[in-house]
């Protein structure tokens, strides 16, 4: 009998997960995507709007159209979803039985959970990039700022790529520079985490740039309130930050509908899931990939292709009875902007932190140092997102398994 | 990696102070602890929170960020941040003899 598989979310993962699936198992399987809109956003471009490096209108595509023939795509709402009777259940009224449920449907951003993010000044003085409207409208309120304070701020971790607030300093200090103004302003980067990152020789390269770019690291700071008003921000243990301009991170969730299926999700609305197996905690026929899944690695694109590999084998093995490979590994691949056409590359995964050397062997790409091929990397990764990624394809001479020829292991001296 | 003695028993703590062997632990320990890191006196409300971080590593193999106390410890973020004034997350982990919370990445 033809097997039903339900992909909910047609974002990165949702469609890597279809257009694998649809090429492994061909007719033998009905996939249905299902997402609340038609618009597939590109998200690593969200970083380049604000300073005009990107336009909106070149970062969106259909996301239907992103699909190979065979796929179905319904338009709607996620209501709740009932695992244990295998049925999704949409905000249109429809309800869809299923043989494997894969979950995809992202993180969200919840500016609301934190006190006066949303209040007076949103969008106007405090902004995010994290989103395309945010995007636009802090990139209007940048091409004014001559002078003052600004301060990026992360509210709280997991956040969508995690060195792009990073990378906004970065740009940021660039911009200005080009500008001629870079002198009447103060850049601030203000971070939950004691360093620059959560990894420490990463942490270090990192907050050397931060110290060589003349941007202020500000640690521990979680916070509490936004005062739009005062043009300040509050952490939790009473320390204040003022600001002229503010880049706030909002905290991020997973999608709403995670909450009303019980069992499904954890407190943030992620999916609980086998590190390995990305089969998900819930029920053994729900697999999930992506930002939604409450794993310990990065929110970022690169592990969503990286996990669609592994996923796609798996419930092909999965509907065939057999045992699943298990063989995740959380590899992880950003390039981090750093202004003046350079940028650096980092990967990782779950048991190796990111370290100096070159990806992805001996002689490739320099990792953790700036330098211009990486940006060339960054830029040319556009393209082969929507032509090579999206699609299901491998990218030639790179594994879902983190390579370890070209890295630098530290010796006990090093650390 | 060094070596700390709480209620009378030696135990292994990394250089941040973290128990390296959250089984070496006992409830007796978390007053001595506590009152290194500059809380003088657990209150119900604190122990509340201990114990909910010794459940939560139990189950998960990491001790709760901040957000995720707040949510699921049945105490909020500020009255966690007047519990344990210096960081909640980390003071009560290391109180309640866990390693340090991983930070999401």
């Amino acid at each position: 009998m033809t097997k039903r598989i339900v992909i909910l979310g047609g974002g990165t993962g949702g469609t890597v997960a279809a257009n694998r699936l649809r090429r492994s198992l061909g007719g033998g399987a009905h996939i249905t995507v299902v997402d609340r809109d038609d618009d597939h956003v590109y998200q690593p471009g969200l970083l380049f709007v604000p300073f005009g490096l990107a336009d909106p209108e070149d970062l969106v595509r259909s996301r239907p159209r992103q699909l190979h023939d065979g796929i179905r795509y319904h338009r709607s709402d996620v209501e709740r979803v009932e695992v244990d009777k295998e049925l999704v259940h949409l905000h249109d009224g429809a309800v869809l039985p299923y043989d494997v449920l894969v979950i995809a449907t992202g993180a969200r951003l919840m500016p609301e959970e934190t006190e006066g993010l949303t209040g007076e000044g949103w969008h106007e003085t405090v902004h995010t990039f994290y989103d395309l409207d945010g995007a636009m409208a802090l990139g209007s309120a940048l091409t004014g700022f001559t002078e003052g304070r600004l301060v990026v701020n992360v509210v709280d971790l997991p956040i969508k790529c995690p060195v792009a607030p990073l990378e906004f300093c970065f740009l940021a200090d660039w911009y200005l520079r080009e500008r001629g103004v870079r002198d009447d302003v103060q850049l601030v980067y203000a971070t939950p985490l004691d360093g620059a990152f959560t990894k420490p020789v990463a942490a270090r390269t990192l907050s050397g740039l931060l110290t060589e770019k003349g941007i202020e690291l500000v640690t521990e700071f979680t916070t509490g309130e936004v005062d739009g008003a005062g043009k300040r921000l509050v952490s939790y243990d009473g320390r204040e930050l003022a600001f002229d301009l503010a880049v706030v991170v909002p905290p991020h969730g997973g999608a709403s509908y995670v909450d009303r299926s019980p069992g499904l999700g954890d407190e943030f609305g992620f999916v609980p899931a086998d590190p390995r197996t990305l089969r998900a905690k819930a029920h053994p026929n729900v697999f999930v990939i992506g930002d939604a899944a409450a794993l310990p690695t990065s929110k970022a694109g690169s592990v969503t292709h990286f996990e669609g590999e592994v996923l796609a084998r798996n419930i092909v093995s999965f509907l065939g009875g057999d045992e699943l490979d298990g063989e995740f590994d959380g590899h992880t691949n950003c390039f981090i902007e750093s202004g003046f056409g350079k940028a650096l590359l980092i990967d990782f995964n779950y048991d190796t932190e990111p370290l100096p050397g070159h990806f992805p062997a001996p002689i490739g790409l320099p990792l953790l140092k700036e330098s211009r091929l990486n940006h060339l990397g960054k830029l040319m990764f556009a393209w082969w997102y929507w032509h090579g990624l999206l699609p299901g394809r491998d990218i030639p001479g790179v594994s879902a398994s983190m390579p370890h020829s070209g890295k630098h292991f530290p010796t006990t001296a090093d650390t | 990696m060094s070596t700390a003695t709480y209620a009378g028993t030696e135990v292994t703590v990394n250089e941040e102070g973290f128990f390296t062997d959250p089984a070496a632990w006992t409830e007796a320990m978390a007053p001595e602890i506590a009152d290194e890191a500059g809380i003088a006196e657990l209150t119900d409300q604190h122990w509340q929170v201990i114990r909910h971080v010794r459940h939560e590593y139990t189950e998960k193999g990491s001790g709760p960020t901040v957000r995720a106390l707040g949510k699921t410890s049945g105490v909020g973020v500020k009255q966690l941040y007047e519990l344990f004034p210096k960081g909640p997350a980390k003071l009560a982990a290391k109180i309640a003899g866990i390693p340090k919370p991983r930070g999401c990445i």
